[in-house]
């Protein structure tokens, strides 16, 4: 590795802090939009003035925005996400398994989801223009064009009310054996791998016709490759960037259809916990919750671009 | 996309799919102007007895976890679903492409702390700034219309920012220039009339992503707020009736997504001239 390649890598880098700083911004600026006082919210009824002045104080709130911004951000970098309004809990006790649950949820996905994404991707490339290619495409944009609540409700009417294979809505709490496992984890997974594959396969075919746009494609055909050949052994190796890019960008996808698959399913994850929490307009967890959701869109979204760049052989030089 | 109506009076031709999808937007639209003054019962009366029934003769489509008709008020959610959907595209896409001819135009500082604001912005994933804005502010209609507005203003400004930049640089401008042409003369007769074609068709995505995220909320209860109900609220309502397959939760699915798809099919197959000018 030499050339340029490790200034851009570590520039790209830098505006993801610094995207990340103005996230945190916008996420915190968030609170001083609140209508009324949160210490009123927070009492309702009990709120005395004498009450209300003591929870200001114990609360860091008479200081100013830009103070309260600072402590946040502070306390947010030593792994202190501060305490719920609505239970009094740490925020980090409460999101914690929650998050384990959610980062299992988005395995499962994507270890299902990438592989048949990259075969149909490709293959659809490879048969540009056939039946196979316009079927696929057009259930892929289908699927891309409408919300991922529907697709959960076409995926619950299909699997569950026609079939009967899994139950509808219902997140089982009793996972004791394989199987129960097996089949709470089904609707969601399912759910979420349309929504991702969807998205993967429309990049990973736009990556690979431009592969195999190539004169060096050309004349590979023109020495009488077979396709197969053609796609494995001229195309693919050098589209490799491209689709790792598609892989990256397509998961960062995951994070819309986490919310409402997690809310349509009842899986306790830490979406559904964000969502209930909005309810209760308990900001400390939803801010938090928020930034670990960013931090996880802005990592996805950079491991894209440094792909993009370090796979770039024209920046080796 | 207005000229996609009037294809022959530009000499463009529209394909068979690409009219079909017009027609559907346009159902739509009429629809969410007029529909409500069809609607064979007040939509929020409730006219039958059993909860989730199915079609009937009375009942088009079945009634939901009230008794009420759904296909009033699918009628009705028109209304919500196109008309905020439709105001917040509007005002995102006229702040957007303004801010990014502006920054195209006069680069320099302007345009680069814009645009590093502007990439943070999309940097948020939209259904999380959403939530976020949502605990903050509550959810009231014209707090929708201007968080959806937000949120997407930001892919505009990028989109028409990348569009004027590649126009910046064309022998006309520096000839208007040279002439001694104000800014906002260059950006609003020079620029804009060559970037209006992909701005048009940005202009239509982005109104499918608009309908998407503001179904999406209301789908989680934070969208629009009941009495009132759009498409998505609809299908949040009667979830209840979808392990038995009631049309009340279907038939507002299938409404968003005719809508969606139909927009996405319309622009795919526009006129090259149009989709790609500039």
């Amino acid at each position: 590795m030499s050339g340029q390649i490790p200034l851009l890598v570590v520039s790209r880098l830098g505006v993801t802090f610094l995207t990340l700083l103005i996230v945190s911004f916008v996420v915190f600026g968030a609170t001083l939009l609140l209508p009324g006082d949160v210490v009123e919210i927070l009492l309702g009824q009990a709120a005395t003035p004498e009450a209300v002045a003591g929870l200001r104080e114990a609360m860091h709130l008479d200081s100013p925005a830009l103070v309260r911004y600072g402590q946040w951000l502070f306390g947010l970098l030593q792994g202190d996400l501060g305490v719920s309004y609505a239970n009094n809990m740490p925020v980090a006790d409460m999101v914690a398994g929650r998050l384990a649950n959610t980062l299992r949820l988005a395995a499962a996905t994507t270890i299902i989801a990438v592989p048949i994404a990259l075969l149909l991707g490709i293959t659809t490339a490879m048969y540009r223009g056939s039946l196979y290619d316009r079927v696929i495409t057009t259930i892929v944009v289908s699927i891309v064009s409408v919300p991922e609540f529907l697709i959960a409700t076409l995926a619950v009417l299909v699997f569950a009310v026609w079939l009967r294979w899994l139950p509808a809505l219902s997140f089982t709490t009793d996972l004791s054996s394989f199987g129960q496992l097996l089949k709470a984890f089904a609707m969601p997974v399912i759910t979420l791998s349309f929504v991702i594959a969807a998205q993967m396969i429309r990049m990973t075919r736009a990556a690979m016709i431009d592969a195999l746009n190539m004169s060096y494609v050309e004349m590979a055909i023109l020495k009488g490759a077979s396709k197969t050949r053609v796609v494995l052994r001229h195309a693919l190796p050098n589209s490799i960037g491209p689709i790792a890019n598609a892989i990256a960008l397509s998961l960062s996808y995951l994070l819309g259809g986490v919310i409402i698959v997690e809310t349509i399913f009842n899986y306790p994850g830490v979406a559904k916990l964000m969502v209930d929490s909005v309810a209760t307009r308990d900001l400390p967890l939803i801010q938090s919750c928020a930034m670990i959701f960013c931090v996880g869109f802005l990592t996805l979204t950079t491991v894209a671009d440094i792909i993009a760049i370090v796979s770039n052989p024209r920046l080796r030089t | 996309m207005l000229k996609a109506f009037s294809p022959a009076s530009h000499g463009l031709h529209i394909n068979s799919t690409g009219l079909l999808a017009g027609l559907v937007i346009l159902f739509w639209v009429v629809v969410a102007i007029a529909g409500p003054a069809f609607a064979p019962y007040a939509p929020g009366d409730i006219v039958d007895f059993d909860f989730y029934g199915p079609m009937s003769a009375k009942l088009w489509l079945g009634s939901d976890y009230l008794g009420r008709d759904i296909f009033s008020r699918i009628l009705l959610g028109a209304r919500y679903t196109v008309g905020i959907s439709f105001a917040a595209v509007t005002i995102a896409c006229f702040t957007g492409v303004i801010l990014g001819m502006t920054a195209a135009a006069l680069g320099g500082w302007f345009d680069r702390i814009l645009s590093r604001l502007m990439d943070a912005l999309l940097s948020i994933p939209s259904k999380l700034f959403g939530l976020v804005m949502v605990a903050a502010i509550g959810s009231s209609i014209p707090v929708l219309i201007g968080l959806l507005a937000v949120i997407y203003a930001p892919g505009s400004y990028r989109f028409a920012r990348a569009l004027a930049v590649n126009c910046n640089t064309m022998d006309y401008i520096a000839v208007a220039r040279a002439r001694g042409e104000r800014t906002p003369y260059i950006i609003l007769d020079e620029i804009f009339p060559n970037i209006i074609g992909p701005v048009l068709a940005d202009f239509g995505l982005r109104f499918v992503f608009i309908v998407l995220l503001l179904s999406g909320l209301s789908f989680l209860g934070l969208g629009v707020q009941p009495p009132n109900a759009d498409w998505g609220s609809l299908v949040k309502e009667n979830i209840g009736g979808l392990p038995f397959a009631a049309p009340a939760v279907i038939a507002p699915c299938l409404a968003i997504a005719s809508l969606t798809i139909s927009v996405n099919l319309l622009i795919d197959n526009l006129p090259i001239k149009i989709r790609d000018r500039g």
